[in-house]
């Protein structure tokens, strides 16, 4: 029996498969994930991710503290609400996660890490603030729910509070509000656009049914997956973990190395790797006829080192399976994936491979 | 779950096999099967005119989760294979019983062990426990 959200019962009712993820009883689908992945391209969809670990962090120092623990730079985060996607690294330059910080107002932040990495997070958190003049609040009473798809803002806005269906509507992309105790922001882990929303766990359920009614379908974790390989997004504990260095984990955009005086934790190994022509790379993977590749294949490519599928499946948005691998340095656009002893031939190919709806590779 | 079609025999590895009267045996993956490994996305069929060996691999399904190998739960020549399903792996899904057989082989022996519906479905009430 692991954890459960607030949102268990109505994925119980609603006839959910449920899995273990990460110690929380969560719905993987409930009848078709193929038909869940198409729902959240084609329309709008609804994710219980509640089981995601939601840190605030305030004080005096709270800025020049997440400027130390994270290889982003929340400098950056000039306008209130506005989000920024970061990896917090350890000494060696290793991904201890992966998480999003958005910016509530002077002197607070709100931090939102993944589930299956809690406990070390926030062991991580508390042992860097110790030199610091912050508090760092574990927010466990809140739920969190995503909706996304083209339409989702729109279907969504109908049942907020009214007092706040403009000011949400407004949002730009990757900015947040906080609307009474609730906090809407457009970022989300699909390639669509859409709202992550995090309401009091009291209120998730009447929310949860409100978005089914509103004709927002309630999607499983198991799409959620293949929307995020599509999207060329990351998966902690897939596509990098404390013994990857985000330069080889297609994380080297969420890096600032500017300015140079910034001693964030992991800086001074990353300027090493970072002089490193020979690193691995981080790139797509297109299966060329049929089969599907997983994780942990072998990928061959000619005169060079072996490489890995991190993330592999089926997209059902193109109808072929993809992958995100890491990869030998250097230009080349082809390669051979193990499947289970037979050599695939596989493109290599830019991120993402989906994007709002619409392909981003040539098939 | 639905009931057991009880003109088919079953295995262990969640195989079903139907007699057909030419003597050819038609073989599938059960409803538990499918509802287990989810929405398939890829089938790797056979040769047809391929020998197997009872418990030899036979087939390959792919879901969106997995890929688990089918078994030949008896020996013999592969007189057909499912052709539909290289386009469209979820006919398993929607009817793993009947648009979703996956080979028809005609058995070089008798020797299959095979359970009947009763018992497939006791081996599974015991799984579920």
């Amino acid at each position: 029996m692991g954890n459960k959200t607030p949102l268990f019962q109505c994925h119980v009712d609603a006839g959910a498969k449920i899995v273990d993820f990460g110690g929380w009883d969560m719905p993987l689908h409930y009848g078709s994930q193929l038909e869940e992945h198409h729902v959240v391209r084609n329309s709008a969809g609804a994710f219980d991710v509640s089981h995601m670990t939601v840190v605030d962090v305030g004080g005096a120092d709270a800025k020049i503290f997440l400027q130390a623990l994270l290889a982003n730079d929340v400098a950056r985060l000039k306008e209130e609400g506005k989000a920024l996607y970061s990896a917090m690294l350890n000494d060696e330059g290793g991904v201890v996660d992966d998480l999003i910080t958005y910016y509530l107002g002077p002197d607070r932040y709100r931090v939102v890490v993944n589930a299956s990495t809690r406990d070390k997070d926030l062991a991580w958190i508390n042992a860097q603030a110790s030199a610091f003049n912050v508090e760092v609040e574990e927010r466990s009473n809140l739920a969190m729910i995503a909706v996304q798809g083209p339409t989702a803002r729109e279907l969504a806005a109908d049942i907020l509070d009214p007092a706040w269906r403009e000011a949400a509507l407004a949002l730009r992309p990757f900015f947040g509000l906080e609307a009474g105790d609730w906090f809407i922001a457009r970022t989300g882990y699909t390639g669509e656009d859409g709202w992550e929303i995090m309401l009091p766990s009291e209120e998730a359920a009447e929310f949860w049914e409100n978005c089914s009614r509103a004709g927002i379908q309630p999607i499983g974790l198991g799409a959620r997956d293949t929307l995020r390989l599509e999207a060329g997004m990351n998966l902690y504990g897939s596509d990098m973990d404390e013994s990857v260095s985000p330069l080889e984990a297609g994380m080297g955009w969420t890096i600032a190395w500017e300015p140079e005086d910034r001693k964030f934790v992991g800086r001074t190994a990353l300027e090493t790797m970072r002089e490193n022509s020979q690193r691995q790379k981080f790139a797509g993977l297109l299966l060329e006829g049929k089969g599907v590749l997983r994780d942990h294949m072998r990928v061959v490519v000619e005169g060079r080192a072996d490489g890995e599928i991190t993330s592999g499946g089926f997209s059902p948005t193109l109808q072929r399976s993809v992958a995100m691998a890491r990869l030998p340095a250097g230009d080349y656009d082809s390669a051979k994936v193990d499947v289970r002893g037979r050599f695939l031939d596989v493109r290599v190919v830019k991120l993402p491979f989906v994007r709002n709806g619409k392909t981003k590779i040539e098939l | 779950m639905s009931e057991l079609p009880g003109d088919l025999k079953f295995t262990k590895e969640h195989e079903w096999l139907r007699q057909e009267e030419d003597g050819t045996v038609t073989i599938g993956i059960t409803d538990h099967a499918q509802s287990a490994l989810g929405d398939l996305v890829y089938v790797e069929l056979p040769e047809v005119g391929q020998e197997v060996e009872a418990g030899g691999e036979m087939a390959v399904v792919e879901s969106v989760k997995a890929a688990s190998d089918v078994y030949a739960p008896i020996a013999g020549e592969v007189v057909a294979v499912n052709e539909e399903l290289a386009d469209d792996p979820e006919k398993i899904n929607g009817d793993a019983y009947g648009d979703g057989w996956i080979v028809r082989m005609r058995p070089s022996n008798d020797d299959a062990e095979t359970l009947t519906p009763d018992e497939y479905q006791e081996f599974l009430d015991e799984l579920e426990e």
